[in-house]
């Protein structure tokens, strides 16, 4: 999520007062009405477009072994699909390669939602002799995510051999996963199949006999969040604290030990094999014009049965957890909010999760966001402003540092938010903290500022009412000390 | 003049629930001390060596990286010598100075900024708790307290038998499977109370619990029965487009 995430950010800066959080509403369904009457009037030789996403055959589900119940293994991997006519991809060469993925139009799948065809064709300057790289993103942190995970530890061929595929179409000379250190177990079955993938000739020099070299290597990270932003795994990559670097030099310029780099997420370099084996257009056909494909959505929080599961792009929110998710505990109606994409995405209220359709343009719509795809269902037993409290407390703890708006600001978010909690506070601070992450937001190198403001700032645009609830109800509690302290304050505001 | 100094330091300090003042910020931003203090089992003449096979594992981690950049190693190795040595005392962090040529102090940066480099003394089994937003809707903070109660310590301590060392710590990654702990390397999943004091047990008699989900599935998969993937998986060459 984090990395890129500041061209997300120019969509979702719509919202501007911080009062008129109705006003917010109002823009985001006038977005959709907007949205609404582009789709009804398409261009005359256009095709009929799809109206129902989802659900998903199996038969067209990419990680077919995602519950691990087969073999993760060279052997099974190999049963299941994998690794198939991968030299004649490979023999294609790069342009074939990248047309397809552009003809999919595979979206990068670790938050920012950049065409990945794109991005990878960035690449394939002239060569002025420096070897070029492809960092793989497994640095899985965002809180909801996990699955990366699951493509690891179950499909972890698919991983390499996309690393291979992915390696040709942008010339590079080695790719290196960068996985999160908790993830250990994890780590050792990427290295079995990679050294499984070397054994068979399938990567290493004159890879699967297409004369071209290339090598994988898996390195551990040691924990830290801001990890996953593609230029603070540039930096840990090298051996240094995982602090983002400004841009420009973007990596595909300067990135991994001086040379050209591209920073992809798994589950992008992953489903690349299956894009080029049955087609660009066949990825294409799912999903909404520019949205395509299919995704790894993790839904937890309060659901009956929490699930990772692969589903078509743009299915409905609602459709998406009554289905896989076995549904809100305690009934739809029970529901109180849901956050779309992972912690660093604003939260909906009920009534915009009845409607909206899950892929990247429907969620900015709505002033939210896809993110990784990581669905936290909140249910009306859960105390939201805590639940934003601790994503606050999250963020803190995981600021690098660097930057002071979003070092000193994430302190005070958090410490605000604790008080919102309790409801120890004035209803002006509501504006105060608005206020204070918009000064961080777009203040700070990477995205990690933005993603710490917006939390705070969802809560505010849908749940006002229930902040100054809590603090009307803490004032009566203490009613008879705030009349005491009342002279006080009144000195304390005029100095 | 003295009266409006004692006035004005009484508003501040007035113990009232709905008082605060802004001077009651606390000084320390950070979970950690950064700076090194000597003592005696952590100082720069506590010995530290890596073993023959370790020193085997430096080369391979250093294959893997261009010339000229063997300072990429840093962070592989600083866990080596923490698997080697159960935690990472100052010695270590010179000794991988040493091994990999550069400046102490750029070990240093690395040691401290990471939160899996544990520079203090750690139990022999390393229990973190996950409390962020997706395990806190499920449940976490029972599990935390659960654990807390079990140990008898806080978070950030350890056991008097350094047997155990509990730390509160950020998404694991696992959020489908909240709430979960970590002990050491393995993810213990889906917890119940019972399912804490039942692994808490385990460790403490020697054993290596099951890693994984505890109430019955075996990963990510919903736990009333698969809602998809249920069809045998297509072999190769299933749906291959026309141009390969």
């Amino acid at each position: 999520m984090l990395r890129n995430a500041s061209r997300l950010h120019a969509c979702l800066n719509g919202s501007t007062s911080p009062i008129a959080s109705t006003g917010c509403l109002q823009e985001g369904l006038v977005a959709v009405r907007h949205q609404a009457t582009q789709a009804a009037t398409p261009p005359k030789d256009a095709k009929p477009q799809k109206t129902k996403f989802g659900p998903l055959k199996d038969q067209d589900r990419i990680f077919t072994n995602l519950y691990g119940r087969h073999d993760w293994k060279l052997k099974g991997a190999m049963a299941r699909g994998d690794w198939y006519k991968t030299k004649e991809i490979l023999l294609k060469g790069h342009e074939w390669i990248l047309s397809e993925v552009k003809k999919s139009g595979l979206r990068g799948r670790g938050g920012a939602g950049f065409p990945s065809g794109m991005k990878w064709s960035f690449m394939n300057k002239p060569s002025d002799g420096r070897p070029k790289y492809l960092v793989v993103n497994a640095d899985e942190g965002e809180p909801g995510t996990c699955k990366d995970r699951e493509i690891m530890r179950h499909d972890p061929h698919k991983l390499v051999e996309g690393c291979l595929i992915a390696g040709r179409a942008m010339h590079a000379r080695a790719a290196y996963i960068y996985i999160r250190g908790e993830f250990y177990n994890e780590a050792v079955n990427l290295q079995i199949a990679v050294n499984e993938a070397y054994k068979a000739g399938l990567i290493g020099e004159n890879a699967c006999g297409s004369g071209y070299d290339f090598d994988v290597f898996v390195f551990r990270g040691a924990g830290a969040y801001i990890c996953g932003e593609e230029t603070a795994l540039i930096e840990s990559l090298e051996g240094k604290q995982g602090k983002p670097r400004l841009k420009p030099p973007f990596p595909a310029d300067i990135g991994v030990f001086g040379c050209p780099t591209t920073v992809a997420n798994v589950e992008t370099v992953a489903v690349a094999p299956a894009i080029c084996r049955r087609g660009g257009d066949w990825f294409h056909s799912f999903g909404r014009e520019r949205n395509s494909g299919t995704k790894l959505f993790c839904i937890s929080g309060h659901v009956n049965t929490p699930v990772t599961v692969e589903e078509e792009m743009s299915i409905p929110l609602k459709e998406l957890i009554e289905r896989h998710a076995g549904g809100v505990i305690g009934g739809w109606d029970n529901l109180l909010g849901i956050i779309p994409g992972g912690s660093s995405v604003p939260v909906l209220p009920k009534s915009i999760c009845e409607t909206v359709l899950m892929d990247f343009d429907a969620l900015q719509a709505v002033q939210s966001g896809l993110g990784t795809a990581a669905i936290i269902v909140m249910n009306k037993q859960a105390d939201i402003i805590k639940c934003i409290a601790r994503l606050s407390e999250f963020y803190k703890h995981e600021s690098c540092g660097q930057c002071t708006p979003c070092r000193e600001g994430c302190g005070w978010l958090n410490k605000i938010m604790w008080r919102f909690v309790e409801g120890n506070a004035r209803p002006e601070e509501i504006d105060m903290i608005w206020e204070l992450s918009k000064q961080i937001e777009g203040h700070t190198i990477c995205a990690l500022g933005d993603a710490a403001a917006w939390p705070v700032q969802g809560l505010i645009r849908h749940f006002r009412p229930v902040i100054e609830e809590r603090m009307a109800q803490f004032a009566a509690k203490n009613k008879k000390t705030a009349s005491e302290k009342k002279g006080t304050d009144r000195v304390a505001i005029a100095q | 003049m003295l009266p409006s100094i004692v006035r004005a330091a009484t508003r501040y300090v007035s113990p009232s629930t709905v008082s605060r003042g802004i001077a009651s910020s606390t000084p320390v931003l950070s979970s950690h001390l950064f700076v090194h203090r000597d003592t005696d089992y952590n100082n720069p003449d506590v010995p530290f060596e890596f073993s023959p096979d370790n020193m085997k594992r430096i080369e391979a981690i250093l294959a893997q990286f261009p010339d000229g950049h063997k300072r990429a190693g840093v962070i592989p190795i600083l866990d080596l010598a923490q698997r080697q040595h159960g935690w990472l005392p100052i010695s270590a962090m010179h000794k991988v100075a040493e091994v990999l040529d550069m400046p102490r102090m750029r070990v240093y940066e690395v040691a401290t900024f990471y939160t899996m480099f544990n520079r203090q003394p750690t139990g022999k089994y390393h229990v973190q708790v996950c409390t962020t937003t997706p395990c806190m809707l499920c449940g976490a903070e029972a599990v935390r307290e659960r654990l807390k109660e079990k140990l008898g310590i806080d978070k950030g301590q350890t056991t008097k038998d350094g047997m155990f060392t509990l730390s509160e710590v950020e998404c694991l990654g696992a959020c489908v499977n909240a709430p979960m702990i970590q002990v050491n390397d393995d993810f213990y999943e889906d917890l119940s109370l019972k399912d804490v004091d039942d692994i808490i047990d385990n460790l403490r008699a020697g054993k290596r619990p099951t890693p994984g989900p505890r109430n019955g599935r075996t990963c990510s998969e919903p736990i009333a029965g698969l809602t998809s993937l249920t069809e045998e998986p297509k072999g190769p060459g299933f749906g291959l487009q026309a141009g390969l």
